[in-house]
C-alpha cells in the first residue's frame, strides 16, 4: 500500500514538473547534404551552440530549448517536404532553410500554419511578397545594395560606374537595386554588363569596361566567376577601384584570383573577422567546440536562436501566434542580449537593419577597413 | 577602336589555344578515324596532373614536365592501346561513343579524387603589359600567342619538312600503300596520339591560368575546338589552325557586339552556315566516299 502511494506521488510530481519545465520546441530544416552542405552545417552548428549556451544559463523564461534538425539535401522540393513534416509537429518557431530557393517554396507553408520562420536566404524578393511570418538573419539585397551604392558615391567619389552582374535571380536582384541607388545618388552607370553563370572567358566584358573607362567597377558575380574576372581585369590593366559584395572578396575568391584580388573592396553583412568583441568571442567558442572557423552562416544560425530568446522574453510568455507580431519593429540591443552580437532592428517586412563592414583584400586576406552604421 | 584591338588580341590568344586542341582533333581523325569527344577533358586533365605534382612538392617547372610526360602516357599511349585499338574493330561510331563515356569518366574522377571546386593555377607568362602600336597588351596574352604559334609552326615543320612527317602523312593518306613502301604505319599512328597528348597538355598549361582548374572546364573547350576543326576543315591541319583563331575572335566579338547571352550561339550559327555552304570546311578538301 505504502509503495503504491509512493509511486503515485512520484508520478504526480513528475507530471507536474514536466508541465512546468516543458521544453520549447524549435524545428530546423537546413542544407545538411548536397551542394549547400557547408552553408547548412555552419547554420546547424551555430544553432546548437546557441541552444547549449542558453540552456546552460537556465533556458528561456525558465524553459529549456530543444531543436530537431532535418536535411533539405539542398533541394527545394525536399525542403518543402521536410518543412511540412516539421510544421506538423507544431514547433514554436521554424529555423531555416539557408538557400533562397528553398525559402521561397517553404515560406507559404509556415505562413499558413501561422508559425514564424527565421531563415538564412538573402534574395531581395523573399520579404517583398507580403509574408508576415518570415524573418531574415542577414541583409537582403535591398538592405545591402544601398550601402554599397552610398560607399561607391561618397567614399570612392565615383561619378561613373561599370556594373557587371551574373544573369540569374541573385545577380539581377542585386543589379536592379544598386543601379537604382547609384542613379538616385547621381553616379552614372556607364556600362551595365550581364554575364552568364559558369562563364569562363571575361575578355570581352573587361574590354567593354576598359572602353567605358569608369571611376569604379561594381562586380556582382558568383565566387569562381569573380575570380576569373579579377584575373582578366588585371590582365587587361584595368586600374579603376573594384567594389563588390561578399562574393567578390570571399576567402575562396582570394585563393583563386591570387594577386588579382589585391585591393578589391566589398560590403559584408556578417563576418567572423569583424572588429566586434562579441563576434570575436563567438568565433572563439565556435572554433573550440567544432574545431574549425565558422563562416557567416554559423553566425546566422547562432543569431536565429537568440532572436527567438529575445522576442520570447519581450513577450514574457511562449506564444507562437504572437511571436511574429512581436518581432516586427523590434530592436534588440547587444547590451541587453549579448547573444545578438550587434544591435539589430527588424522591419515590418522581416528585413533587418544592422551595422555592417567594408572589407578590403590586403596581402591575401580580408581586412575590415570601415564599420558602416545602421541605415536608420 | 582600342576596344576592338583589345578584343582581337584576346580573341587571337584564346583562338590559338582552340587551334592547338583542334589540330589534335584533325590529327587523330586523319590517322586513325578517331573522333575524340573527350578532347576537352584531355585539356582539363593535364592541369590537374601538374597540380598533383606541385602538391607532392615538385617545383612548377618540374610539375610541367611531369604533367606533359604523364599526359603523353595516359592520354596518348594508354588511350590508344586500351580504348581506341579494341574499339576501332567495331567501327567509328562505337569508338566515338566510347570517347564520350571516357569524357564522363575523366570528369567524374577529377571531381571525386581532386575537388568539385575550382583551383588556382600559376601562369607561365609574367604579369604586366607591353605597348604595341600605342596599345597596352598584356604579356600573358602575348605569351599564350607565342607559345601556341611556336607549337603550331613546329608541328607543321615536322609534318612537311621531315622524313618522319612525310611517313606520318603517308600513313594517314593511304595506309595500305604506306605499308607496302615500308612505312611503319602503326608506329606513325601511335606518334600522332602522342603528339595530340602533347598539344592538349600545352593547351592546358596555357588556358588553365585564365579559366581556372575545374573538372568541368573541358566542356567549353572541347566544344569550341570541335567547331573550330569542322569550320576550318576536319582533314587539314592548317584548317584547324585557321578555324581555332577564327572561332576565338568570333566568340569575343560576339560577346562584345552582339550579347553575352548569345555569344555561344554565334559560332554555332557560323558552324551551320559552313556545313550548309562549304561542308568540307573553309580550308578543307572535299572527300569522296567509296562504297
Amino acid at each position: 500500500m505504502k509503495s503504491t502511494l509512493l509511486v503515485g506521488a512520484l508520478l504526480t510530481a513528475m507530471t507536474a514538473t514536466s508541465a512546468l519545465g516543458q521544453a520549447i520546441k524549435l524545428a530546423d530544416v537546413a542544407e545538411l547534404s548536397g551542394g549547400g552542405a557547408t552553408v547548412g552545417t555552419n547554420w546547424k552548428n551555430g544553432i546548437d551552440l546557441a541552444i547549449e549556451e542558453i540552456n546552460a544559463k537556465g533556458g528561456v523564461l525558465g524553459r529549456k530549448l530543444e531543436v530537431t534538425h532535418a536535411d533539405s539535401q539542398s533541394n527545394p522540393g525536399v525542403a518543402r517536404a521536410q518543412v511540412q513534416k516539421a510544421l506538423d509537429a507544431e514547433p514554436y518557431v521554424l529555423l531555416g532553410p539557408g538557400y533562397s530557393g528553398s525559402v521561397k517554396v517553404t515560406a507559404p507553408l509556415a505562413a499558413e500554419a501561422g508559425i514564424a520562420q527565421i531563415m538564412g536566404g538573402e534574395a531581395a524578393e523573399l520579404t517583398q511578397a507580403g509574408n508576415k511570418f518570415l524573418f531574415r538573419t542577414s541583409f537582403g539585397q535591398q538592405s545591402s545594395m544601398p550601402k554599397v551604392a552610398k560607399y561607391i558615391h561618397d567614399e570612392m567619389k565615383a561619378k561613373t560606374v561599370a556594373v557587371v552582374w551574373v544573369n540569374n535571380d541573385f545577380g539581377r536582384g542585386g543589379r536592379d537595386v544598386v543601379v537604382k541607388e547609384l542613379d538616385r545618388l547621381g553616379s552614372k552607370v556607364v556600362a551595365d554588363l550581364s554575364t552568364e553563370a559558369g562563364q569562363a572567358d571575361f575578355a570581352a566584358d573587361v574590354g567593354k569596361i576598359k572602353a567605358a573607362n569608369p571611376d569604379a567597377v561594381f562586380v556582382y558575380l558568383n565566387e569562381e566567376e569573380s575570380a576569373r574576372i579579377l584575373k582578366e581585369l588585371k590582365r587587361q590593366g584595368v586600374t579603376a577601384p573594384l567594389m563588390g559584395e561578399t562574393t567578390l572578396i570571399g576567402q575562396k575568391v582570394i585563393e583563386l584570383a591570387g594577386d588579382a584580388a589585391k585591393g578589391a573592396r566589398g560590403h559584408v553583412g556578417l563576418t567572423t573577422d569583424a572588429p566586434v568583441d562579441l563576434i570575436k568571442a563567438f568565433r572563439e567558442k565556435f572554433s573550440k567546440k567544432y574545431n574549425y572557423v565558422p563562416d557567416h552562416n554559423g553566425l546566422k544560425g547562432y543569431l536565429a536562436v537568440y532572436m527567438v530568446k529575445a522576442t520570447t522574453e519581450k513577450m514574457g510568455k511562449v506564444d507562437s501566434k504572437k511571436f511574429a507580431d512581436t518581432l516586427h519593429g523590434l530592436t534588440i540591443k547587444a547590451a541587453d542580449e549579448p547573444g545578438i552580437l550587434m544591435d539589430v532592428t527588424f522591419s515590418d517586412t522581416g528585413d533587418i537593419d544592422r551595422q555592417s563592414f567594408l572589407v578590403e583584400v590586403v596581402e591575401g586576406k580580408q581586412v575590415v577597413k570601415q564599420v558602416l552604421p545602421k541605415v536608420k | 577602336m582600342s576596344s576592338l584591338f583589345d578584343l582581337l588580341v584576346a580573341g587571337l590568344a584564346t583562338g590559338a589555344i582552340y587551334a592547338l586542341v583542334a589540330v589534335g582533333f584533325t590529327l587523330l581523325w586523319q590517322t586513325s578515324q578517331t573522333i575524340n569527344f573527350a578532347q576537352g577533358e584531355f585539356v582539363m586533365l593535364p592541369a590537374f596532373l601538374m597540380l598533383a605534382a606541385m602538391h607532392a612538392g615538385a617545383p612548377f617547372w618540374l610539375a610541367i614536365i611531369l604533367g606533359i610526360l604523364l599526359s603523353m602516357i595516359l592520354l596518348g599511349l594508354a588511350f590508344k592501346l586500351l580504348l581506341v585499338d579494341p574499339m576501332m574493330r567495331h567501327g567509328v561510331l562505337p569508338l566515338a561513343i566510347a570517347t564520350m563515356a571516357l569524357a564522363i569518366g575523366i570528369k567524374e574522377s577529377v571531381k571525386q579524387f581532386f575537388s568539385a571546386e575550382a583551383s588556382p593555377f600559376p601562369s607561365i607568362a609574367p604579369t604586366g603589359d607591353i605597348s604595341i602600336l600605342g596599345h597596352a597588351v598584356s604579356l600573358q596574352s602575348i605569351g599564350v600567342l607565342v607559345v601556341a604559334i611556336l607549337a603550331v609552326f613546329g608541328l607543321t615543320a615536322l609534318l612537311n619538312r621531315t622524313s618522319l612527317g612525310h611517313q606520318m602523312q603517308a600513313a594517314a593518306q593511304n595506309p595500305t600503300v604506306a605499308r607496302i613502301i615500308g612505312v611503319p604505319v602503326e608506329r606513325m599512328i601511335l606518334l600522332t596520339f602522342l603528339i595530340n597528348a602533347f598539344l592538349v597538355a600545352l593547351a592546358s598549361l596555357l588556358i588553365t591560368p585564365i579559366y581556372l582548374a575545374k573538372f568541368s572546364s573541358g566542356e567549353v573547350l572541347g566544344q569550341a575546338a570541335f567547331i573550330a576543326a569542322i569550320v576550318g576543315g576536319f582533314n587539314q591541319v592548317r584548317g584547324a589552325i585557321a578555324g581555332g583563331l577564327l572561332i576565338g575572335v568570333l566568340d569575343n566579338l560576339a560577346a562584345a557586339y552582339v550579347s553575352t547571352q548569345y555569344r555561344a550561339a554565334v559560332p554555332m550559327i557560323f558552324l551551320i552556315a559552313v556545313i550548309l555552304f562549304r561542308p568540307q570546311g573553309l580550308l578543307g578538301r572535299a572527300e569522296e566516299r567509296t562504297v
